[in-house]
């Protein structure tokens, strides 16, 4: 037994009320706009085996952003929930590449986690962005076959370079790719 | 990119698994793909810090957020949040929510048949101390029934948000009381199948820190998981 007073505390769903404990930040997270310069706005649906949107989960967008406002709040983190057609948006600082060792880096990308009730554990997923010619070059992109690589690209909304599309799937046609580290 | 052998991957029964049948609402929201595994780049190796000035001062004092005091059992729960090393994790943004003392949530989607109490919304956050330390208090939750087998009822648990170093480290858990006996016919406490593991999520009643004459305590250390700190080069020599 003795090797359990290290194992990691096991995961539970977020369940269906959870915003009444974690809406608190998302009243506290500094307005972002696309009025700011270097932002971009990514918008989409939850969706779960049979296309029904998820009008209760809640997505966190991270990405190791760089800014001055950090002191109390992290640039780089932003949290969502889904509304009642599983509908998000969320704006973000555009991420930049990412190094990955010595002699590579990553095409831009945020870590996206997903809560939701149903759901005992978070899922795990990236969002990548069409438009940016490193992708060609991401060994984590190229890693994954084409067909399912799609699920992790977001894609230019109304024409307009700022404006992102990108849905999460949670099971089956279209099954969002999810990681594990 | 994949490599199963460089990856540090949960002991084996100690996670729930995504599809778990007796809990209905995993069965349309859960992958059937295998996950990809991935070594650990910047991008996870970082993750969100908080800052006090994010807090108000009765954010971990759930009993004291209203005019007047709530209803029900008066409690402290505290403990430390650790890395699987056994290190303190130090200021590590801790979220809570919970039901009220007769099971009710603070919530428009929650109708179970019981009463709001005006004194008590049930949420809460602070930021652990230099020695990893949190405390909470509140009061002790209420059982409430739940549609997902016929006559269901969760046992009485509070929900836990926490961040720690490295974004892979966020875990979502519920913290559950010693001796309640719903948990063994509860699917969300019985999804964990080590029982060792399960018996992690249950606080422990603590005289020492109970108040004589006022409240009960409970003592609960969450461990939470760190980063391999391994560059990714050497994970695939």
């Amino acid at each position: 037994m003795s090797g359990y007073a290290s194992i990691t505390a096991g995961s539970q769903t977020v369940g269906p009320y959870f915003r009444i404990g974690l809406e608190y930040l998302l009243e506290r997270t500094p307005a972002l706009t696309l009025d700011t310069p270097g932002t971009i706005e990514i918008t989409g649906r939850v969706l779960d085996r049979d296309g029904a949107p998820v009008p209760d989960a809640m997505l966190e967008f991270w990405s190791p952003a760089k800014s001055e406002e950090t002191v109390v709040f992290p640039a780089g983190f932003r949290r969502v929930p889904t509304d009642g057609d599983g509908k998000f948006s969320v704006v973000v600082l555009r991420p930049t590449t990412v190094p990955l060792d010595d002699k590579r880096v990553q095409a831009p990308h945020m870590l996206v986690l997903v809560f939701a009730r149903g759901l005992m554990r978070h899922l795990i997923s990236r969002v990548y962005f069409s438009d940016e010619p490193a992708n060609e070059g991401d060994p984590v992109l190229m890693s994954i076959s084409e067909e399912r690589r799609a699920t992790l690209i977001a894609h230019p909304d109304q024409g307009q370079a700022n404006l992102y599309k990108w849905n999460v799937v949670l099971q089956g046609t279209g099954e969002t790719v999810f990681f594990a580290w | 990119m994949s490599d199963p052998s460089m990856v540090k991957l949960a002991v084996p029964g100690t996670q729930p698994e995504y599809h778990f049948p007796p809990y209905a609402s995993s069965i349309a929201r859960s992958p059937r793909m295998p996950l990809v595994l991935l070594p650990e780049t910047l991008t996870e190796k970082t993750g969100p810090v908080f800052g006090h000035g994010f807090l108000r001062e009765r954010d971990n004092d759930l009993t004291a957020q209203h005019a007047g005091d709530p209803i029900g059992e008066r409690i402290l729960v505290h403990g430390r949040v650790l890395d699987e090393d056994g290190r303190p994790v130090r200021g590590a943004l801790v979220e809570v929510w919970q039901a009220n003392a007769s099971g009710r949530y603070q919530h428009k989607v929650d109708t179970h048949d019981a009463p709001i109490d005006p004194h008590f919304t049930g949420a809460g956050r602070t930021l652990t101390d230099e020695h990893g330390h949190y405390w909470f208090k509140t009061v002790k939750p209420g059982s409430y029934p739940w549609g997902n087998h016929y006559n269901a009822w969760r046992p009485a648990h509070i929900h836990f948000s926490l961040f720690g170093a490295g974004i892979l480290s966020r875990l979502i858990t519920q913290m559950y009381f010693p001796g309640d006996p719903l948990q063994p016919l509860d699917p969300i406490f019985n999804s964990i199948p080590d029982a060792t593991a399960r018996e992690r999520l249950v606080s422990r009643l603590d005289m020492d820190r109970s108040e004589p004459n006022y409240m009960l305590a409970y003592a609960w250390d969450v461990v939470l998981r760190g980063t391999t700190d391994t560059p990714f080069e050497e994970r695939h020599r």
